[in-house]
């Protein structure tokens, strides 16, 4: 049945509205979540009075943004200085629309869990996020203050520099599959469940941790939060924006690591598919088997975030140099390593025709 | 559709150079120059060459533009000024660019049946069809062009180098 013009656009629109909501929604609690964990790592308490548990923290501190008042310094460059949050957040809000977040499930003939699949969604999304870091950049030139400039020049470095490690780790997993669309790398990971993950089966847990450590540094999360080292840099690139403008940063940075989570979650922990794999029985009706997929990748994607927060409250920032010497002198010659050895690997398990 | 967008960013690619060119302001400059790479990247999305038009974000809109506002911000450049040599560069820089339209727009519509076709929306290169053109019928001048781009990379780190 060929789906009409109108059906196609109505399901996408009400598609973009759910996936964007729900991205807010988890980015205000992820901060919660941030508070709550780094708090019981510090051994205290974090927010406990708004709600029970403080599970209405969140809305509070939307609202509070929301009535702060929007300063604007007179030396900025005002057109770049009002510009520069938005790139940053629509960049980030941007490459969730390229993330399946389950199974192929089409009702109208429109995929329902996933905004567009594209055949080279991986590329793209490299491509969203490197044109973010204008964001940041232009954020600290345009606010003409020195901290925010020497937190612009540090970010734009340091992604430019880990952007490289990030994508050659990316490798080994797309020479697996032999495709750049997300669902194809999913699927070429879905038969036996937990053992036919990248991960685990496709003996790519090297190109993982290179790729966690260099998202890491390109969401300009600790430990390589150096662009807005409040030690040295008061608050980095942002230190002159307040209310809305300055939540929009906040907002990009979180919406950054739930992309992160969500990317490695389909290249190397096998996306939607049950870590069971075939073990359990399909229960339900077609509900529940379309939702549980779902699920399964809803909780690998909280387990990326858990990690996120309690690397932050764990390790350390790095030194300038030493972010630099990690990324070039480790990061990227261990994933020319990684991409040779799979392919080599490869090479010798299926002969050349 | 494709024609609609295709003229869409044909214009914004044009507005874009033209800004380019007028702006004082070098940052504003280096932005318009953006903008100009990522219209082009939806040309080329546009004749079907997906995965060229994503290396053009990554590579020229993501990484080398970054470096050129990087640079900017760091040499904290100003508004630019005039010399006799800018003077002069309008004196010979219109007739020049002239000159140079004419002479395309005479070749381009005197040879008009020698070039090959591109339809817009129509022909969808996959990407393994590229990797296989690329690492199979051309392999050799694939890698000696990367070779010669290694040498680049090479020299540069020799010139930048201090002495001990």
């Amino acid at each position: 049945m060929e789906t009409s013009f109108l059906t196609f656009f109505l399901i996408s629109l009400v598609k973009v509205i759910v996936v964007v909501v729900i991205l807010l929604l988890s980015v205000a609690y992820t901060v919660l979540l941030e508070r709550k964990l780094v708090g019981r790592i510090q051994n205290r308490w974090g927010p406990s009075r708004v709600g029970p548990f403080g599970l209405l923290q969140p809305l509070v501190d939307g609202a509070k943004l929301f009535l702060k008042e929007d300063l604007m310094p007179e030396a900025v460059h005002r057109p770049l200085y009002i510009l520069a949050p938005v790139i940053a957040l629509s960049c980030a809000l941007l490459s969730i629309a390229m993330v399946p977040f389950g199974a192929d499930v089409r009702w109208h003939g429109v995929d329902l869990f996933q905004i567009s699949d594209v055949g080279i969604g991986l590329l793209i999304i490299l491509g969203i996020t490197s044109v973010g870091v204008y964001g940041i950049a232009l954020s600290g030139w345009s606010s003409n203050n020195k901290y925010s400039l020497l937190g612009a020049l540090r970010a734009s470095a340091q992604v430019i520099s880990y952007e490289l490690a990030l994508g050659l780790a990316l490798i080994g997993v797309v020479l697996r599959a032999g495709s750049l669309s997300l669902r194809d790398i999913v699927n070429v990971q879905a038969t036996h469940g937990l053992i036919s993950w990248n991960f685990f089966g496709g003996f790519q847990f090297v190109a993982f941790f290179i790729y966690l450590m260099a998202a890491y540094a390109e969401t300009n999360r600790s430990p390589f939060d150096l662009p807005e080292a409040e030690s040295e840099l008061t608050a980095g690139y942002h230190t002159e924006y307040s209310s809305m403008k300055f939540a929009m940063f906040f907002m990009a940075e979180y919406a950054n690591m739930i992309t992160v989570g969500c990317v490695a979650t389909l290249l190397f922990f096998g996306g939607w598919t049950s870590p069971f794999g075939n073990l359990i029985p399909a229960v339900g009706g077609p509900i529940v088997q379309a939702l549980l997929p779902v699920f399964w990748f809803v909780v690998k994607v909280f387990g990326f975030l858990f990690l996120y927060i309690w690397v932050r409250g764990t390790l350390p920032r790095f030194r300038y140099d030493q972010l630099m010497g990690f990324g070039w002198k480790f990061l990227v010659p261990v994933a020319i390593a990684n991409i040779v050895v799979t392919s080599l690997w490869m090479g010798l398990r299926v002969p050349m025709q | 559709m494709h024609l609609a967008l295709f003229f869409i960013f044909g214009a914004l690619c044009v507005a874009g150079a033209l800004n380019l060119l007028l702006q004082r302001h070098p940052i504003n400059s280096a932005l318009s120059l953006i903008v100009v790479m990522s219209s082009l990247a939806v040309l080329y999305l546009l004749l079907g060459a997906e995965f060229l038009a994503a290396a053009q974000v990554i590579v020229y809109s993501g990484a080398i533009m970054v470096l050129f506002t990087f640079v900017i911000m760091l040499l904290n450049a100003g508004k630019e000024e005039r010399t006799h040599g800018s003077k002069m560069a309008y004196v010979a820089g219109f007739p020049g660019a002239a000159i140079l339209l004419g002479l395309l727009t005479f070749i381009f519509v005197s040879r008009r049946g020698s070039f090959g076709q591109a339809r817009l929306g129509e022909y969808v290169v996959t990407t393994a069809d590229l990797s296989r053109v690329l690492f199979k019928d051309l392999l050799l001048p694939f890698e000696v062009t990367s070779v010669l781009i290694l040498i680049a990379i090479l020299g540069a780190v020799a010139l930048a180098r201090k002495e001990h």
